[in-house]
């Protein structure tokens, strides 16, 4: 699988880390090259791993002196006890993954929170293509039809219903669009949504 | 035979101890020796220093050649030199021969000093806690206090991971490649087979054909054969050898007929001539015992409670007999500790083989583990 590139990177990192305590636990699901990790283990001094399928990304990875566990997501976090990490953390990943139900059931398993990052198919430019009769291509979602690693586009509104059904319960979101954070029509004018979470009990 | 990126000319190097040597057995050795042989210069702050251990049939000749035997490049030579993965213009590399093993070391093919004859049947049977114990005594000898890393492939990963079980202060970083945290009822299988091969060889004489001027090669010959049809995969040996004749036609008799038949024989051949049987029946049982969560109630992650090393471990997708999977259950283990840890899982068609194979991607990731390491 490829996941998507980390595009205008600091302001998606600076988001995540806004929400991560300093020196805690964070396991960084398909982290690339662990560039967040990175950042977050300087700017808030966490400690932890991340997990890609890649070769390409581990090794960018061990150069960049970053703990990083290869694995597929699609197979779960079975060697992550449960509640084990502070934080897990799926940034523009959760998109490409076949199986979301699965992969968001282990991170909240594994995590006493977990933070969801993914682009809004909702937002105007993606709605305005598609009346135009085009597959959407943008910023945030770069890649033509044919050559899409996405298979589960989702928009604001359809993420929140999804938690809704499986009891996971939202603590804070954060929607950005380029540097600016969107408070009017989120589901609109949104490219990119940050979602801090925790699951129910029950 | 210049040759830039080689360590060159190599020569080995042998320490006797006199402490005696408490085996995990209960058996005592008086003294033994080690040979080893090194590769770079050891710094001034003796801080980058690499221990290399090998795996079942291997040795203390990691890198380089012999001034009057050009031909013997070192096991892994692909791997330790100048400008290679593991630098020796940055580390100081340690090979060493593992007690009990043919190629120096004291072994079963040694002189006993008590009796004045080959210990044959009487050595001891050694496991990877009793080798790590000799190690540190000759890394002590080399005046290291702690290693930089602790490298090694199969039965030479277990050594690597019991060093930071048995050590943890003197050791910074573990390299375990294609290794297990203990062996599968399959695997001691293959093992036993390979030991009942020897031990039913009439040459074999208990242990003590070395008083008898002759050779268990039929036993160790089998024996070599079944393991070297295990270190490879399936897809390897189809895609070298195929159904490959070599005469063309069938001969209708039990000769060599197929290439691969030919290719094991000559290898079993070659095995039996270099190779003491008695090391192989101690390496495959040293084999076989690794199991250090046996003492926690069979939980690695216990086990690993006051392990402090990093460490690096690697896995290859066509090794059948170590799989990817035994060290994921290393990597649990690891992780549960809260220990800095890489995994990478490294595809290769080689089968358990491929740790000895040159690989970039293999060896690149190696190489980025160990540059970032200071010294």
């Amino acid at each position: 699988m490829t996941y998507i590139p980390h595009t205008d990177f600091r302001t998606d990192f600076y988001a995540i880390a806004h929400w991560i305590r300093s020196g805690a636990r964070v396991l960084d699901l398909g982290c690339g090259e662990g560039l967040l990790l990175s950042y977050l283990s300087e700017t808030r001094n966490i400690v932890g791993y991340g997990v890609d399928i890649d070769d390409a990304n581990i090794l960018a990875c061990l150069n960049n002196k970053i703990n990083v566990i290869q694995g597929d997501l699609e197979f779960g976090l079975s060697i992550f006890e449960s509640k084990s990490f502070d934080y897990v953390i799926l940034s523009q990943t959760l998109q490409a993954m076949r199986n979301t139900n699965g992969i968001i059931k282990e991170m909240m398993r594994v995590g006493k929170e977990g933070i969801i990052t993914f682009p809004n198919f909702g937002h105007w430019q993606n709605r305005l293509q598609i009346a135009c009769g085009r597959m959407p291509v943008s910023k945030t979602l770069p890649y033509q039809w044919f050559d899409t690693p996405n298979v589960h586009l989702c928009t604001l509104v359809d993420f929140e219903n999804f938690c809704g059904q499986h009891n996971v319960r939202i603590l804070e979101r954060r929607i950005m669009n380029r540097d600016h954070q969107i408070i009017f029509a989120p589901n609109l004018f949104g490219a990119l949504a940050f979602y801090r979470l925790e699951q129910q009990e029950g | 035979m210049q040759n830039l990126t080689s360590v060159g000319i190599v020569t080995s190097q042998a320490v006797c101890f006199d402490t005696p040597l408490h085996l995990q057995s209960g058996a005592v050795l008086d003294s033994y020796s080690l040979t080893y042989e090194t590769y770079g210069e050891l710094n001034a702050t003796k801080s980058n220093a690499i221990l290399i251990c090998h795996a079942l049939s291997g040795n203390h000749h990691i890198a380089g050649y012999y001034a009057d035997n050009t031909q013997n490049l070192g096991w892994w030579d692909n791997m330790v030199g100048p400008g290679k993965p593991i630098d020796t213009r940055k580390f100081f590399v340690v090979g060493v021969n593992n007690l009990g093993g043919c190629h120096g070391s004291t072994g079963p093919s040694s002189i006993n000093p008590r009796t004045g004859k080959s210990y044959g049947a009487s050595f001891p049977v050694v496991t990877v806690e009793d080798w790590v114990e000799t190690q540190v005594r000759l890394i002590n000898h080399l005046g290291i206090n702690q290693l930089a890393v602790i490298m090694g492939g199969s039965l030479g990963g277990m050594q690597a991971l019991q060093w930071t079980l048995s050590f943890p202060n003197r050791i910074r970083h573990s390299i375990v490649i294609a290794a297990a945290a203990k062996l599968t009822a399959q695997n001691i299988a293959f093992n036993d087979v390979a030991r009942q091969a020897i031990i039913t060889d009439q040459d074999f004489y208990g242990g003590d054909y070395y008083l008898h001027d002759v050779l268990p090669r039929r036993g160790l010959r089998l024996a070599r054969m079944l393991g070297h049809i295990t270190y490879l995969s399936g897809d390897s040996m189809a895609k070298k050898f195929g159904r490959e004749l070599r005469n063309k036609k069938f001969n209708f008799d039990f000769n060599v007929e197929f290439e691969i038949e030919s290719y094991l024989r000559y290898q079993g051949d070659k095995f039996a001539e270099q190779f003491d049987a008695n090391t192989y029946l101690i390496m495959t049982k040293a084999l076989d015992y690794f199991d250090p969560a046996r003492r926690y109630n069979n939980n690695l992650s216990n086990a690993f409670h006051s392990v402090k090393a990093k460490f690096l471990v690697l896995s290859f997708t066509t090794d059948w007999r170590f799989p990817p999977e035994h060290s994921r259950y290393i990597i649990k283990a690891l992780v549960d500790n809260k220990l800095d840890v890489s995994y990478a899982e490294i595809t290769s068609s080689h089968g358990h083989d491929s740790f000895l194979m040159e690989d970039s991607h293999y060896h690149e990731l190696v190489r980025a583990y160990v540059n970032n390491i200071i010294i």
